[in-house]
């Protein structure tokens, strides 16, 4: 049957199961927009398209479905970019369709022109410039796959007007042909046993679980290898979720802002078991001090992120649910009982770390404290909320005092550090998720970033609600600035700032505020009647706390500073 | 260490930028980059040769074979094979030098392509130390321009460049 390209295009979306895309029409998005127009798919638009992407990068997390973003050629394209490389960063399942000119005319500068795939080919796991339509619903296909196997990322599909617009009888359902990509999924047998053995001999060994776990659902496989040889478990930011922070065995999450036992545990440990993680800078420190007498094995579904930045002993390359679930197979084959004591003693060791030091701040009943807000937040949703976050100081202290429990409830810029990401995510995340609560733990100066997605969630009825930790700075950089540059407040004070009740009765929602650490509570419950609308809640936190414990840049794990 | 990096491509548009920007974007050293359509025109081999230790190497492998449009990715200078590069050199030769350089040109076994009053083009194909030996002797009587194809290189034996496994490395090692 012959149709549009933009009708096939529609066509393969509702074969890939999709049910919900984000975009902004312009100019040679027209023919696919006319399509949209009767489609059975929910087209969400958002205020800008760099809203829409991360709205499509939170649903994708928190569905673990694919994330479907469009935007025209030129602006709407490059608005897309720091999206596209946030989704990159942190292996997000996104296919970003771009507009693009005219094949006839690409490359003399026409209007809203845009090389979107040079543009993108550094912050894409693939990309496609369609230049036949009847190799459209085979790119498709494609797109769908790369984005979601292996190592999940975005993919950028850019579509000519001329393209969309002929006709085609190019079939949705063809074959995938890539013979240049085959993720390895099973873990080589030698190197489980190889692996097992070294852990059997290990006195302090420690699990450093990351993203990985989380995007391959191995949280079940997780809990049961900790549980059966008791090995404590450390999580990195992404990896947060992955495994139940109640669990006895959980540690915490390492690096910068990481607890102190975590950061003790990775600089002390033996043997570290790295499943799913990239050994970011954030959570390794300064390397020469990281983890320096540890043998270190490494799952990871990716072949390039094993010994990228620190050489690994036994690396298994595989998708972290299946190799864990090898693992658990072959455990009855190895003695445990060699170092029983010596790990009892490990387990006991890092308890003590935790009960010395744990996430704490100087409690206040005169002003609120930002830590104080997330917590509250915590016991009133009962640990069970989504919670997106924006970037810097909100994030740091969502990831310390919020008790996650499940896998897909944090969502939060960990690569790119993308500020303005938390609120069009958290959207993303709500319509993914609508029977949860969703929130946005937001700085001020992060949400003024993208808040004009207010709109958005409030033409759609979407529930999120935004906490704003408001201390009109850019608290992050304020932070380093007092501990490193002399509390020189260089441009980092966000003097002039909407009044927040004010903007959410503008924009047709609800606007809360907080000025007493006794009204946080009563401003969370009220928010939480709420669901056909956005709540903003403008908590105005002690402007000049900061986050401890940090591991200063170029510093090591076990060099934290305090607060007081 | 110098590596000689052989990758099967498919021969499809944009594989070149996002080779050439890999090394570009992680900071790799690139010292030569050439490429043809194989027998198949499906599939281009890209001979690239780099500088790096050994984690690096490791790294660029990994990170090509990454790419979608790379089929394989070998590094050939795990194993026994044949490096060469096509070099064409414009020399100043007035007609007094023409006879001197003549037999330079055959010691080196190269060919005269191209002759006017003033100047010679010569053909020459060899591994880069030979073709620098080359230029060095011919220094003297005046470069005009070098243009270079940049070295490719095919594995020993009968098995193909891109096929080598580790075992077979591991084989010629023993």
């Amino acid at each position: 049957m012959s149709r549009t390209g933009a009708e096939a295009l529609v066509e393969c979306l509702k074969k890939q199961k999709v049910d919900v895309v984000f975009g902004y029409p312009g100019g040679v998005l027209l023919g696919i927009y006319d399509t949209l127009f009767d489609a059975d798919i929910l087209h969400v638009l958002p205020r800008h398209e760099q809203g829409g992407v991360h709205a499509a990068d939170g649903y994708a997390r928190a569905t673990g479905k694919v994330g479907v973003c469009f935007g025209t050629s030129g602006p709407g394209a490059t608005n897309l970019v720091t999206g596209i490389a946030n989704a990159y960063m942190d292996s997000v399942p996104l296919v970003a369709f771009t507009g693009q000119v005219p094949t006839a005319l690409i490359g003399g500068d026409a209007f809203q022109e845009a090389d979107i795939i040079g543009i993108t080919r550094p912050i894409v796991k693939h990309s496609y410039l369609v230049q036949n339509v009847d190799d459209l619903p085979k790119i498709i296909n494609e797109a769908f796959y790369i984005a979601s196997t292996g190592r999940p990322g975005p993919v950028v599909i850019d579509l000519p007007k001329d393209v969309v617009a002929s006709k085609t009888k190019a079939k949705c359902n063809g074959e995938i042909n890539l013979p240049g990509y085959n993720p390895t999924y099973e873990g080589h047998p030698l190197q489980i046993k190889k692996l097992l053995k070294e852990l059997s001999e290990a006195k302090k060994p420690v699990i450093y679980a990351g993203g990985g776990v989380i995007i391959s659902g191995a949280t079940d496989e997780l809990v049961k290898l900790s549980e059966q040889l008791s090995i404590p478990v450390v999580n990195s930011f992404l990896g947060l979720g992955g495994f139940p922070s109640a669990h006895e065995n959980y540690v915490g999450w390492l690096g910068m802002h990481g607890n102190y036992a975590s950061n003790m545990a990775m600089t002390e440990t033996d043997f570290i078991l790295a499943i799913g993680t990239r050994f970011s800078d954030r959570s390794t420190g300064r390397l020469d001090g990281f983890a320096p007498n540890a043998k270190i094995a490494h799952i990871d579904i990716d072949p390039a992120s094993i010994s990228k930045i620190v050489k690994i002993d036994i690396p298994i390359v595989g998708d972290c649910k299946k190799v864990l679930n090898q693992i658990n197979q072959y455990i009855d084959k190895f003695n445990w009982d060699k170092n029983r004591e010596q790990r009892k003693s490990w387990i006991k060791q890092i308890k003590v770390w935790n009960t010395e030091r744990p996430f704490s701040y100087k409690k206040s009943d005169k002003v609120i404290k930002p830590q104080f807000v997330v917590e509250e937040i915590c016991r009133l949703t009962d640990g069970e909320a989504i919670i997106a976050t924006e970037v810097g100081q909100n994030q740091m202290w969502a990831g310390q005092f919020y008790k996650f429990k499940h896998p897909r409830q944090f969502i939060s810029s960990g690569g790119l550090g993308t500020m303005g990401f938390g609120f069009p995510a958290a959207i993303g995340a709500k319509l993914g998720r609508p029977d949860k609560q969703v929130f946005d733990i937001a700085g001020d100066g992060s949400f003024l970033m993208n808040m004009q997605e207010i709109c958005t969630a409030v033409q759609y009825r979407v529930g999120v609600k935004v906490a704003i930790l408001n201390n009109k700075f850019l608290g992050m950089i304020r932070q380093w600035q007092h501990l490193f540059f002399n509390k020189r407040y260089s441009y980092s004070c966000l003097e002039c700032q909407p009044d927040f009740i004010k903007l959410a009765e503008a924009y047709g929602c609800v606007g809360l505020r907080a000025e007493k650490p006794s009204e946080v509570a009563d401003v969370i419950s009220e928010s939480l009647k709420i669901d056909d609308k956005p709540v903003l809640m403008d908590f105005r936190v002690d402007r000049e706390e900061n986050v401890y414990p940090m591991v200063a840049a170029g510093a090591a794990l076990n060099e934290m500073i305090f607060g007081e | 260490m110098r590596h000689i990096i052989s990758v099967l491509v498919e021969n499809h548009f944009g594989v070149l930028s996002r080779v050439a920007g890999l090394f570009s974007g992680r900071g790799y050293n690139i010292e030569s980059l050439s490429v043809g359509v194989t027998d198949d025109p499906k599939y281009s081999i890209m001979t690239i040769v780099t500088h790096g230790d050994d984690k690096i190497v490791e790294q660029i492998i990994k990170q090509l074979r990454k790419l979608i449009n790379t089929i394989r990715v070998r590094d050939v200078t795990q194993v026994e094979h044949i490096e060469r590069e096509m070099m064409l050199v414009k020399v100043h030769a007035s007609p007094k030098y023409r006879a001197e350089i003549f037999g330079i040109v055959n010691t080196f076994r190269g060919k005269i392509i191209d002759l006017t009053s003033e100047s010679l083009v010569i053909e020459i194909t060899g591994t880069k130390d030979k073709n620098k030996a080359f230029i060095d002797v011919l220094e003297v009587y005046g470069i005009i321009e070098v243009v270079r194809t940049g070295s490719v290189a095919i594995a020993r034996g009968s098995k193909s460049t891109t096929e080598f496994t580790k075992q077979d490395i591991k084989n010629q090692e023993e």
